[in-house]
């Protein structure tokens, strides 16, 4: 089962889901699947290769390993992609700690006008929209969408480190 | 100038590039410049100089005006903010809120608030950059291109292309529409248009592109768009079968 699993997570465009593998083992039961999992997971990385099984989105991906980006880098002649602007990593901040949020919301926080920001990250898919809020105007809500968590290799939004511990951090710095 | 009036950038992850960039980088918005003023001067949050702050302030928006930055609405929101609040601090309290035993608040308690709520989420981005940093620093296998089952595609040549879009300017030319007032549309405008209609779209016709165009010279702007965008490698365009529709996809990110 794990050399099929392995192989699966190969395959995958997308993190693998628990609920995906179950499909493949009707007859398994979920938890000697998640078991299974486990153990591959554990083996695959513990063999220090140049691939590594990670947990992210809520499923599990293989990607190199990120100490032999210098040399990938050299065989793909690529260069670091794109990263996203100071202002919108800001932007995105405030609409990951408070979603479901509205523009008018992240303006009050970061002082500033924010929706080229936001435009940006709507592009990248970042952030996706959850609905309107009830309120006068019907303002869009805006949230972090699954690519959010796999661009930041994280599993879930309790992921990230509590806004607490932020602020705690910015009492300290000024 | 002396390069000690310019505030450096050194707060900021990225200060790659030399010049007036970094400027408008550092100071994003008016927080992030009362941020820095606080930190340079090691002042005391809890106890902002207002006076002193507003002064400094106001120097760097002349700074700003100086270098021909067009500075927006929410700087000098700011600015009055914080003339407002020094004005406050000015004016002795109330003699009869004094009486009833109820404190003034302090009027710099607000903008204390805002500004440990933005240096929170600086902190919250700065997590974030870190982040992004060791993602780039990994390959997964780029998804496979599955259409949906069956579809066997075409790819376009130039010669496709240059059919297609000759058609649309046929079509154009055999609809006359009138030519009301010159139109000032750019490229740039309409590669915005194409993403936007792609954010909502998987797939758009080829010919949809083209049919709000009111003149030729419209038409061609919208080609080269669409040209532009298939050499940034943002769409790609395909047949379902030779000489068919052209359709257009976004090109899937691949990390």
């Amino acid at each position: 089962m794990q050399a099929v699993m392995e192989a699966i997570i190969y395959v995958a465009d997308d993190p693998v889901k628990l609920e995906q593998l179950r499909e493949v083992f009707p007859e398994e039961s979920p938890q000697a699947i998640q078991q299974a999992l486990e153990g591959l997971v554990e083996s695959f990385n513990a063999r220090s290769g140049g691939m590594l099984i990670r947990e992210v989105a809520g499923g599990w991906r293989m990607t190199t390993r990120p100490e032999h980006h210098e040399q990938i880098r050299v065989y793909l002649k690529t260069r670091p992609s794109a990263k996203l602007s100071m202002a919108a990593l800001e932007t995105l901040a405030v609409i990951a700690y408070k979603q479901p949020v509205t523009l008018a919301e992240i303006l009050a926080i970061r002082g500033k006008k924010s929706s080229t920001a936001l435009q940006t990250l709507l592009e990248r898919k970042m952030v996706a929209i959850l609905g309107r809020k009830q309120v006068v105007g019907r303002p869009i809500l805006y949230g972090t969408s699954k690519e959010f968590l796999i661009h930041f290799g994280l599993n879930n939004l309790s992921d990230l480190p509590t806004l607490e511990e932020f602020a705690q951090m910015a009492g300290e710095q000024l | 100038m002396e390069s000690g009036d310019i505030p450096n950038s050194d707060f900021q992850p990225s200060s790659e590039d030399a010049g007036i960039t970094i400027r408008l980088e550092a100071f994003e918005g008016p927080l992030d410049l009362l941020l820095h003023l606080i930190k340079k001067e090691e002042i005391d949050i809890c106890n902002i100089p207002i006076a002193r702050i507003t002064e400094q302030y106001l120097d760097y928006l002349q700074i700003m005006k100086d270098l021909n930055i067009n500075l927006a609405g929410e700087w000098l929101m700011m600015a009055a903010t914080l003339i407002y609040i020094k004005s406050r601090m000015l004016v002795p309290q109330e003699p009869a809120l004094e009486a009833a035993g109820e404190e003034s608040q302090d009027p710099r308690n607000e903008l204390v608030y805002q500004l440990l709520e933005h240096q929170k989420f600086k902190n919250a981005a700065e997590m974030l950059y870190t982040r992004e940093e060791v993602e780039n620093a990994v390959w997964n296998k780029p998804p496979s291109e599955v259409l949906e089952e069956g579809a066997d595609v075409v790819a376009v040549t130039l010669f496709d292309l240059l059919r297609a879009f000759h058609e649309v300017v046929k079509r154009f030319e055999e609809q006359r529409v009138l030519e009301v007032a010159h139109e000032e549309v750019t490229i740039e405008q309409k590669i915005a248009d194409v993403r936007k209609l792609l954010l909502v779209h998987d797939t758009v016709l080829f010919s949809t592109f083209f049919a709000e165009a009111r003149s030729k010279r419209h038409l061609i702007v919208i080609f080269l768009a669409l040209l532009e965008l298939v050499r940034l490698h943002e769409i790609w365009l395909y047949q379902k079968k030779a000489f068919d529709e052209i359709h257009i996809s976004k090109v899937k990110e691949s990390d």
